[in-house]
């Protein structure tokens, strides 16, 4: 009796479920990725506090001011040396708002500094806002990471 | 004439070959992969601080005097020294910011709402020049409130405002 033999068979898995799990992976990240410096920038440490909670009502025109360990201020990814030079910017700004019909105290001063940043710089800077007109300020911080302690 | 039929008696499917689309896929993952940031959570304390006139009139009644912070710095911009300047006298706390905490707990008493210390009392921070910022947040953050034993946020000071610098006053 001939037996014909048969060819060993190459076991072929099935990819159509990884592939679908790729994309959904991918969708994910093509959701969250976030490309915007504007806001925030990695050369600012914020310091950090336990009472960090984001704000439970977003201020109808925020305005962001970064300021850096070396005491240069960040706007929109533009650095100003020191504070002085700030008065036109924040003139253009608090016009802008105007035209867009927010006045002086609807505008709300986002102040993202440094952790190792000197006090008095902050201050500085809260002084040239009020004599752009600016009134309303926020000093931003965040969220104590658990199981470090800031007490 | 025999016509040979060549080839399997199987219908002739077009094959799409799916290995560069899974390596082109694999290549758009790792990108936003190394492109993904967690980002910390952020709060903020919220400051009013509007651009000081000079009001006529007599003061308003009832108008209670901002209770004074002031903290002194180290030449390194530690903390030296922290000072409560209240109607009892100038109480030093050195370092320890916990003090403070309770003298902002003690000043405001348990009444809470509207005609309350709480809802009405506010606090004016002098901090040196050079005092690190992460200090001043701290100091704030001890004046702002704390989580009691069940996790409950207990609100202390609302109002917070800095010092007016003088001009010209630098590091």
């Amino acid at each position: 009796m001939r037996i014909k033999k048969q060819p060993p068979g190459m076991a072929e898995g099935d990819l159509t479920p990884m592939i679908d799990m790729t994309f959904q992976l991918i969708a994910f990240f093509m959701v969250l990725v976030n490309f915007s410096q504007a806001e925030q920038t990695e050369l600012i440490q914020l310091p950090s506090s336990a009472l960090a909670k984001a704000p439970e009502e977003q201020p109808e025109y925020p305005f962001t001011i970064n300021i850096r360990k070396d005491g240069k201020i960040l706007i929109a990814g533009r650095t100003y040396d020191t504070i002085d030079s700030l008065g036109i910017k924040l003139d253009q700004e608090r016009q802008f708002a105007q035209d867009r019909g927010y006045g002086a105290d609807k505008i709300t001063v986002i102040i993202r500094a440094h952790e190792s940043t000197q006090t008095g710089k902050v201050q500085e800077l809260i002084k040239k806002c009020q004599d752009a007109g600016l009134e309303t300020f926020a000093l931003r911080v965040k969220e104590v990471v658990p199981g470090s302690s800031t007490d | 004439m025999k016509i040979r039929h060549v080839g399997s008696g199987e219908e002739e499917g077009v094959k799409l070959e799916m290995t560069p689309m899974i390596d082109i896929v694999f290549q758009l993952l790792v990108f936003f992969i190394m492109t993904f940031k967690i980002v910390t959570q952020e709060g903020d304390f919220n400051i009013k601080m509007p651009q000081a006139a000079p009001r006529a009139g007599s003061p308003q009644e009832n108008f209670t005097p901002p209770l004074k912070v002031k903290l002194e710095a180290n030449p390194n911009g530690t903390i030296a020294n922290i000072v409560v300047q209240d109607l009892s006298g100038d109480i030093s706390y050195g370092t320890d910011f916990k003090a403070l905490r309770a003298h902002a707990q003690g000043y405001m008493g348990d009444e809470r709402g509207p005609g309350s210390i709480q809802s009405e009392a506010e606090v004016e921070i002098d901090a040196d020049y050079r005092l690190r910022y992460s200090e001043t947040v701290r100091a704030i953050t001890m004046l702002s409130g704390f989580h009691d034993e069940s996790e409950n946020l207990v609100k202390l000071f609302e109002k917070i405002k800095f010092k007016p610098q003088p001009e010209g006053a630098g590091g």
